[in-house]
């Protein structure tokens, strides 16, 4: 594998003596480039530290992460410039779009590729290609109030591969989606995973949508667990992630 | 890149313009009192011009005549006017108090002077209307700003006068607008005692036996003259030849006449440094109020545009935004909008000015320190806005 996300042994401890706590105790994790891939668990099972991990927003205790063919992390920091890190190899999807509610749609997909230091002309023709693919190109020029709720999260898939990252993290993506968007927001990653060759990691409890991942990894209790994923049922996976 | 702030304002510009505005009317009071302190010495020093004196010869151990009563002889001004380098001298006389036309009453500073015309010491300089007082008696020339017409009839006292002529920018230093008659009357005006009063004293010195005897006649007539007549004037305006040196004309009236003399620049400070200092730190101290209260309505307003934009300044540096980018968005921020409110609060300052009751004085170099004054805040007050933003956790972004 070239490319992707690799994490081996991945632990995340808060806290000191009594109030100690591993949220993350040893996780292992590969995610293929084009591949879509389901992380699913109750809550407080830690999905949200191994997210913050993954998107370099907090450090991890030990463990080792590689992207692509970087080491980024191994028992500490690899990268000197997280931030640069965020923006040029990882993407994000979050529950709500969270657009910038004061830039239009066309400057909330190219805000990233401005921030890296790429030409407004340049940064718009990448945004709106992106737009395009999406179907929300003919919105380009409205403000994030004017858009429905799946033009919205689509915009912010545009904006999460506008930097054409190898890795793309989304948290709960179609939750305020009804089972039709929810299914087109997943049809569109999926489609857009195999056409930039992105890894992507949804972390979901949208019980329409988990069928549709090939793989799965289960956490809890700080640890994953690998599960395929295809032609199971939501009901018969959901049941594996309370065991 | 795009500027994020300019996007942001734009975006709420509505809110943003209002702020703005109301930070204007703010930043308007801080102008005009600005303008008032400047409007105060200007005062002082078109009082000292308008005078057309070179030197002030005033009561020994006095600041007067404006600063302090001031009284000497009348006939001073004969023996200075003799006195080498001295071109002309005048009586003058200075009182603050009520007049009255048939519909109103106004407090004016009442000017005797010797009647004449322009150039002459204590005479205003130019008329906008009418002319100078040329009779000896009973004629007035008023400031415009006291608002008497040519024509009116005002009464001083019980004496009543006509406005012959109509001056420009002649006001005390208290900003009370002066109203010029003939020395004569104003030395009446200043001592005049009411028919009651006047017959209790003539009563009184006729009973005394040191001014009644029966062996000086004409003493108790005498006696009562000088007790009803005023000869005395509260300063002799000074010009000088050309080519002489005030300082040099002062110190030989000083040595010879036993009198106070105040050159132009002394009697400058006096004006500015000791009478309207008090008025000068006052507004001082409400410039430095004001400034606090302008920092901290833009330190308040900008904390509070940055705080309602948590979610998207975490989204912002989750996905990799500076925290350079982040403050210099809020600082924009907060310089557009003390720019709004500099601009509002010129434009407001400048239309109000002319209805102020002193004269209000706006100069340009006020108006660069002011708005350099309200960069420099707007910078400072966002500081507690930015400190704020650097420390949200791009984690907030992701929840959790």
């Amino acid at each position: 594998m070239t490319k992707g996300i690799v994490i081996e042994g991945l632990k995340k401890r808060y806290g000191t003596g009594d109030t100690l706590v591993d949220a993350l105790k040893g996780v292992d994790m590969q995610v293929a480039p084009g591949e879509v891939v389901g992380l699913i668990g109750p809550s407080g099972s830690g999905k949200s530290t191994l997210l913050k991990c993954l998107g370099a927003v907090i450090e991890p205790s030990s463990g080792r992460m590689r992207l692509g063919n970087e080491i980024i992390y191994d028992d500490q920091w690899k990268i000197p410039d997280l931030r640069a890190l965020r923006r040029d190899k990882i993407g994000f999807v979050f529950q709500a779009p969270y657009l910038i509610p004061f830039l239009d749609v066309i400057d909330n997909v190219a805000l990233l590729p401005m921030l890296a230091g790429e030409r407004n002309s340049i940064a718009r023709k990448r945004a709106v290609e992106l737009l395009e693919a999406l179907d929300v190109g003919h919105r380009s020029k409205a403000m994030p109030s004017q858009l429905s709720g799946g033009e919205q999260q689509r915009v912010a898939i545009a904006r999460a591969l506008v930097n054409r990252p190898p890795v793309i993290l989304a948290d709960e993506p179609t939750a305020p989606l009804d089972s039709e968007r929810a299914l087109a927001v997943i049809g569109i990653l999926n489609e857009m995973a195999r056409q930039y060759e992105t890894a992507i990691i949804i972390v979901t409890h949208d019980e329409k949508i988990i069928p549709t991942f090939k793989r799965i990894y289960h956490i809890r209790d700080g640890r994953t667990h690998e599960e395929v994923g295809e032609g199971k049922s939501s009901g018969e996976l959901i049941k594996i992630d309370k065991r | 890149m795009i500027s994020l702030a300019g996007r942001d304002i734009m975006h709420g510009w509505g809110r943003f313009l209002l702020t703005g505005v109301g930070l204007g009317l703010l930043i308007g009071v801080t102008l005009s009192m600005a303008g008032i302190y400047r409007g105060m010495v200007e005062d002082a020093d078109v009082l000292l011009k308008n005078s057309g004196a070179d030197l002030w010869v005033v009561q020994q151990g006095t600041l007067g005549p404006y600063a302090e009563p001031s009284s000497i002889y009348e006939d001073t001004y004969q023996g200075i006017s003799g006195m080498q380098g001295v071109a002309k001298a005048a009586n003058i006389t200075y009182l603050t108090m009520q007049v009255r036309d048939n519909i109103r009453e106004m407090r004016v500073m009442v000017v005797g002077v010797v009647p004449g015309g322009p150039g002459e010491p204590g005479q205003p300089d130019y008329l906008v209307a009418g002319r100078h007082i040329t009779a000896s008696h009973y004629e007035a020339v008023a400031d415009i700003k006291a608002g008497f017409g040519l024509g009116d009839i005002i009464t001083i006292r019980r004496n009543r006068f006509r406005i012959v002529g109509l001056s420009r920018r002649m006001v005390s230093s208290g900003g009370d607008p002066m109203v010029f008659i003939p020395l004569k009357d104003a030395q009446e005006a200043q001592f005049l005692k009411d028919n009651d009063a006047l017959l209790q004293q003539r009563r009184r010195t006729t009973d005394n036996p040191l001014f009644n005897r029966p062996g000086v006649p004409g003493l108790l007539d005498a006696i009562i003259a000088s007790q009803t007549t005023n000869m005395y004037v509260n300063a002799v305006l000074v010009q000088l030849k050309p080519g002489y040196r005030p300082e040099v004309v002062a110190k030989t009236i000083q040595r010879w006449k036993q009198l106070q003399v105040y050159t132009q620049p002394q009697m400058r400070s006096i004006l500015v440094d000791k009478l309207i200092a008090t008025s000068a730190k006052q507004i001082g101290m409400f410039l430095v109020i004001l400034s606090i209260v302008s920092a901290a309505i833009v330190a308040f307003i900008i904390y509070t545009m940055t705080m309602a934009k948590i979610r998207e300044i975490a989204v912002l540096k989750l996905i990799g935004t500076k925290n350079r980018v982040i403050a210099s968005m809020i600082v924009q921020q907060a310089l557009g909008l003390g720019a709004i409110g500099f601009v509002v609060g010129k434009i407001i300052a400048t239309l109000w000015a002319p209805y102020f009751p002193r004269y209000v004085l706006l100069e340009p170099g006020d108006a660069i320190k002011g708005f350099i004054a309200v960069m420099v805040i707007s910078v400072l007050a966002s500081t507690l806005a930015i400190a704020a933003a650097l420390r949200i956790d791009p984690a907030e972004a992701i929840g959790g």
